[in-house]
């Protein structure tokens, strides 16, 4: 979050919506730890970072949903061999996100 | 630190900018998801998670998580109750950052103060002699003090800890035996010391002169760093920093990964 604080600032200054992402939990082996956080806002916009660059293009959509319905929601990325999850961490390990609007 | 009325965002993000512990508690499953609770060491907590009783227990784990700079989820029932799950809680800590001591006001100390700035730390530059120790010299230390470096331990050493870090980088004797006679007597995590192998024989004897015991030596890094073969400024700024976070990880003896299995990234 520390890293964020002058996008946003500068973002609320706007009266941008903006969505913000915090890793909560990591099994097995990930590149960031619990609190690494990345912000996207209404125009896609994006800072932050809540992996080694394998999943934050899906955050991103995931995140302008949320700016979209208000809605907070906590989604998964892990590693598969199935084709139906196009979307993970080729390290092997499986990170769970929290994302929220920026409304508090 | 604020009124009810001010969000809790703004007095969050001030908070981290002054550099001042706080955490903040969200409820990521349950009722009030969403809901928040900042907590900071020195005042008052804003916001509630839903019930007095869930915020008075969560208060007090986030000040447990917030001292050992811990970010993780809890759980909880609807009134704090333990060994319930009706409430998930993700508890991020925002700890002070680390202090890097640096004594020495010499060429390889702008070097390693700007790759600890990379890290994180605070950057205190030391030095007895005011013509070196200015802050022109070093644009990027949080601070330039002009003075012994045991008299500036006197000062700041109750405020070390296990993430903090001491490097004494004069190699004068002169300097350097009461400068790390005074570090040894905090709970720094890691004390560095530069210089040649034969600075360091002389000065070994010296110290154990001044009464340091094997305990002592056992936490010194002396000569500072690690074997990378570093010559410039630098270079041995990294091999120092990768000294640092090798001791933390307790992956003392680092090898290329290409010489070495299991998992790069540390639970």
């Amino acid at each position: 979050m520390r890293e964020l604080l002058n996008d946003l600032d500068r973002w609320q200054k706007k009266g941008k919506k903006i969505a913000v992402a915090r890793v909560i939990d990591l099994e097995g082996s990930g590149p960031r730890l619990p609190g690494a956080a990345m912000a996207v806002n209404e125009d896609g916009e994006v800072v932050g970072s809540v992996s080694g660059g394998c999943v934050e293009g899906a955050v991103v959509v995931e995140a302008l949903e949320v700016i979209e319905t208000g809605e907070r929601r906590t989604v998964t990325f892990g590693y598969s061999d199935d084709e139906a999850f196009a979307v993970g961490l080729t390290c092997g390990g499986t990170i769970h996100l929290f994302l929220e609007p920026l409304d508090w | 630190m604020s009124d009810e009325t001010t969000p809790l965002y703004t007095v969050l993000a001030a908070a981290i900018r002054a550099e001042e512990p706080v955490a903040l508690a969200t409820v990521i499953e349950g009722p009030n998801t969403g809901a928040k609770l900042l907590v900071t060491p020195d005042s008052d907590s804003l916001g509630t998670l839903g019930t007095a009783g869930l915020d008075r227990v969560v208060e007090r784990d986030v000040l447990g998580e917030l001292a050992s700079g811990r970010s993780g989820i809890r759980h909880y029932g609807e009134n704090g109750e333990a060994r319930e799950e009706a409430v998930s809680v993700f508890i991020e800590s925002f700890a002070a950052p680390p202090q890097m001591l640096i004594f020495g006001a010499v060429d390889f100390t702008a070097a390693l103060g700007r790759v600890a700035k990379i890290l994180g730390y605070r950057v205190t530059v030391c030095d007895a002699r005011p013509i070196f120790a200015t802050t022109q010299r070093f644009p990027m230390a949080d601070q330039v003090v002009v003075d012994w470096p045991n008299r500036l331990l006197e000062d700041v050493g109750e405020s070390l800890g296990p993430r903090d870090a001491v490097c004494v980088l004069t190699h004068d004797n002169k300097f350097d035996v009461p400068a790390i006679t005074h570090a040894l007597a905090t709970k720094v995590g890691y004390i560095g010391v530069m210089g040649s192998r034969r600075t360091h024989e002389n000065r070994s004897k010296r110290l154990r002169e001044a009464g340091v015991d094997d305990a002592g030596f056992e936490r010194l890094r002396s000569p500072i760093g690690l074997d990378l073969g570093a010559r410039t400024p630098e270079e041995t700024a990294i091999s120092i920093c990768a000294e640092i976070i090798a001791l933390r990880t307790g992956r003392t003896a680092p090898k290329p990964l290409r010489d070495t299995d299991g998992a790069i990234h540390q639970e």
